[in-house]
């Protein structure tokens, strides 16, 4: 089982976060996403309302965002469900951050597929910029995780950081998105040596023809 | 004579690189959302029996007949309640990026499954569950579903059907173990993803208690394809009783990892040397295969060689096509170290539900460790071995045997190598005291 999170202090978080509401756009997704579910069936909207209040709160403090206590009971609270069960959610899965992460959340891949490929040159590239697994930078930039298998096995070994996977790295690719991320600068996303998706690099050997057009192969049926 | 290699036009996915638009209208183009009225007229059970020719078997992994599985749900509901198809896109096997491809690169051919599948089995909606760090897959699928919605396409009437059939997508956050289809359900009804005892099956009681069906991404996105074209066609891909055609995902040490679709039981090196540029450093290079993602026991390089890549294929070699995620490895790999790498996965993502998959994952991970420096005693490979024959079996889901079987499998083929580490570890500790 995952590791627990050192939860921040109770006093200074309820200070701060006490009084946490949606705002009137995430009240509309919050409305959108209950919506999907049949009448009484509520709940099974906490897992989108625990990410919706997240990233509020990561837009509060221009990170990833967190979960304040308070900020679940109030999500808990939405649902009619209680605190709890909440809590329960917010605890089992891993992309709720229990505590504050930086501006960046580094989180590498280290599962087997990424091992053979080098993540551990990824890992290498983030500990030589300062970082230390499970720890913020003092300048509050970067947070760094090593997580497990992110599914994107053919383009190891990659790294997931916010929203935004990068692939194909190696030491120095990475130390180069890191140096891009600090600078302010924008980053192309997906493979970082000029694949389009996962097909062999150098390009595709199947479907030559969707390359420059969008075949239709039923006439070849 | 060779293998003959799946040509472009009997390919389902073609848009699987994504180098095209996953939008309607592109998708249309290419020949998804075509008279899908006319497929559902065909009826209930002959949709169902279509399948089931075809011999189609599930893509998640387990290889269930879809069509069989389709057939468990019930003909009518005689107390009101509804039926539900569940679409696992919670794609998180080390080794597997398949589905992936599938939801943000051909999303409107899993939603026209899900509508004809969902009809098929009289199921009133379909909820798709990605998996959490899917962020940009889940907003393209989601995207889809509006075009779908607004194109009168699924919703009331669907497709101009008669059938009224909702589509929903649901995120994950981050946990391996929602992949099993009862902790899915869980999940889904918004609490910890902790897997259900069986029975009650879903097919009777699943998702609110009603009749459901999990089924995997690919499994439900290739159904509209193969009720155009037919069964006899796809079942003519592939040896009897593994037909079709399959998505493979290569990673680890070959020249070119990738994804692509392929016939059904193709030999491991051609599709290597075909799709992947070899091996990294030739074929002598090879050390071991996973073939089936990382639950499967590993292969060694001279048995994986001419099998054929589909369910009966590995499993007579003691493993299994799983989701046909290929991990190769080479002779650079520190083979105790990647299992063990693997054992630490099934720690971390171990639900605690279980006391031998709660203590037992710790602990074969702890012990694999010191394997890795041969910090052990030959008796403790026994050990280690027993321990994962006293998790298997024994825990609700397979997650036990799951964290098991790649232990067994390294302690099969590559115990030489582990007596090999104690031993010179143990000659390291005798010229340390003699000193």
């Amino acid at each position: 089982m995952a590791e627990a999170a050192n939860i921040p202090d109770e006093i200074e978080v309820r200070a701060k976060w006490g009084d946490f509401k949606f705002t009137p756009a995430n009240e509309k997704l919050a409305k959108w996403q209950i919506a999907k579910y049949p009448e009484g069936r509520q709940k099974s909207a906490v897992m989108a309302l625990l990410d919706l209040a997240q990233r509020q709160v990561g837009a509060d403090t221009k990170t990833q965002g967190w979960l304040p206590v308070s900020v679940i009971e109030y999500v808990a609270a939405y649902l009619d469900m209680p605190y709890m069960r909440a809590y329960e959610v917010a605890t089992f899965y891993t992309m709720y951050n229990l505590a504050p992460v930086g501006r960046f959340h580094v989180q590498v891949c280290g599962t087997t597929p990424c091992m053979l490929r080098g993540s551990d040159d990824v890992m290498a590239a983030c500990k030589n910029k300062g970082m230390a697994k499970g720890k913020t930078t003092p300048d509050g930039l970067f947070t760094l995780t090593e997580v497990e298998c992110m599914g994107n096995c053919s383009n190891a070994p990659m790294v997931q950081i916010n929203d935004d996977n990068y692939e194909d790295l190696d030491y120095d690719i990475m130390t180069r998105i890191l140096e891009d991320l600090a600078e302010g600068k924008k980053i192309k996303v997906g493979s970082q040596i000029g694949r389009k998706t996962s097909e062999p690099k150098g390009g595709p050997v199947i479907l030559k023809d969707m390359v420059k057009a969008n075949h239709d192969y039923r006439k070849e049926w | 004579m060779g293998f003959d290699f799946l040509q472009d036009k009997d390919r389902i996915f073609t848009n699987v690189y994504g180098f095209q638009s996953w939008d309607l209208k592109a998708a249309q183009k290419r020949g998804d959302w075509d008279k899908t009225a006319d497929i559902i007229k065909r009826g209930n059970d002959k949709i169902i029996n279509e399948m089931k020719e075809s011999g189609l078997r599930g893509r998640g992994g387990a290889g269930f007949p879809t069509g069989l599985k389709w057939s468990f749900m019930p003909k009518e509901s005689p107390d009101g309640r509804p039926s539900f198809l569940v679409i696992n896109a919670d794609e998180s096997e080390p080794g597997s990026c398949k589905d992936r491809e599938i939801l943000r690169n051909d999303p409107h051919k899993l939603i026209e499954g899900a509508l004809i599948a969902g009809f098929a089995m009289r199921a009133r909606a379909a909820y798709i569950y990605i998996r959490g760090e899917y962020i940009m897959e889940a907003k393209v699928m989601e995207a889809a579903v509006k075009e779908a919605y607004d194109a009168g396409l699924i919703g009331k009437n669907a497709s101009k059907s008669g059938y009224d059939f909702d589509v929903f997508v649901h995120r994950g956050a981050g946990a391996y173990i929602c992949g099993e289809e009862t902790a899915m359900i869980e999940s889904l009804e918004g609490k910890k993803g902790q897997p259900r005892l069986k029975p009650p099956f879903p097919a009777g009681a699943g998702l609110y208690g009603c009749p459901t069906t999990v089924n995997n991404v690919e499994s439900i996105a290739v159904v509209p394809t193969i009720l155009r074209r037919g069964a006899a066609w796809f079942a003519s891909f592939g040896r009897e009783g593994n037909h079709g055609t399959k998505l493979f995902q290569v990673s680890g040490h070959v020249d070119k990892p990738a994804v692509f679709e392929e016939a059904m039981s193709i030999p491991f090196k051609d599709m290597i040397e075909k799709h992947c540029g070899g091996i990294t450093g030739g074929w002598d290079n090879l050390l071991a295969v996973i073939p089936g993602g990382s639950s499967v026991p590993l292969v060694p390089a001279e048995q994986i060689m001419d099998a054929p890549m589909d369910f009966d294929g590995l499993k007579d070699l003691g493993s299994g096509l799983g989701t046909a995620a290929v991990i190769v490895m080479d002779k650079s790999t520190d083979i105790v170290r990647a299992i063990s790498r693997l054992a630490y996965f099934y720690k971390h993502e171990s639900c605690g539900q279980c006391t031998p998959c709660r203590e037992g994952t710790g602990w074969m991970w702890r012990v694999m460790e010191k394997m890795r420096d041969g910090d052990a005693d030959i008796g403790d490979i026994d050990t280690l071995y027993e321990v994962t024959k006293q998790v298997e079996g024994h825990t609700i889901c397979a997650l036990g045997d799951a964290a098991a079987w790649p232990i067994q499998g390294l302690i099969r083929h590559f115990r030489p190598e582990m007596e090999r580490r104690i031993n010179e570890n143990k000659g390291a500790e005798v010229l340390e005291a003699a000193e």
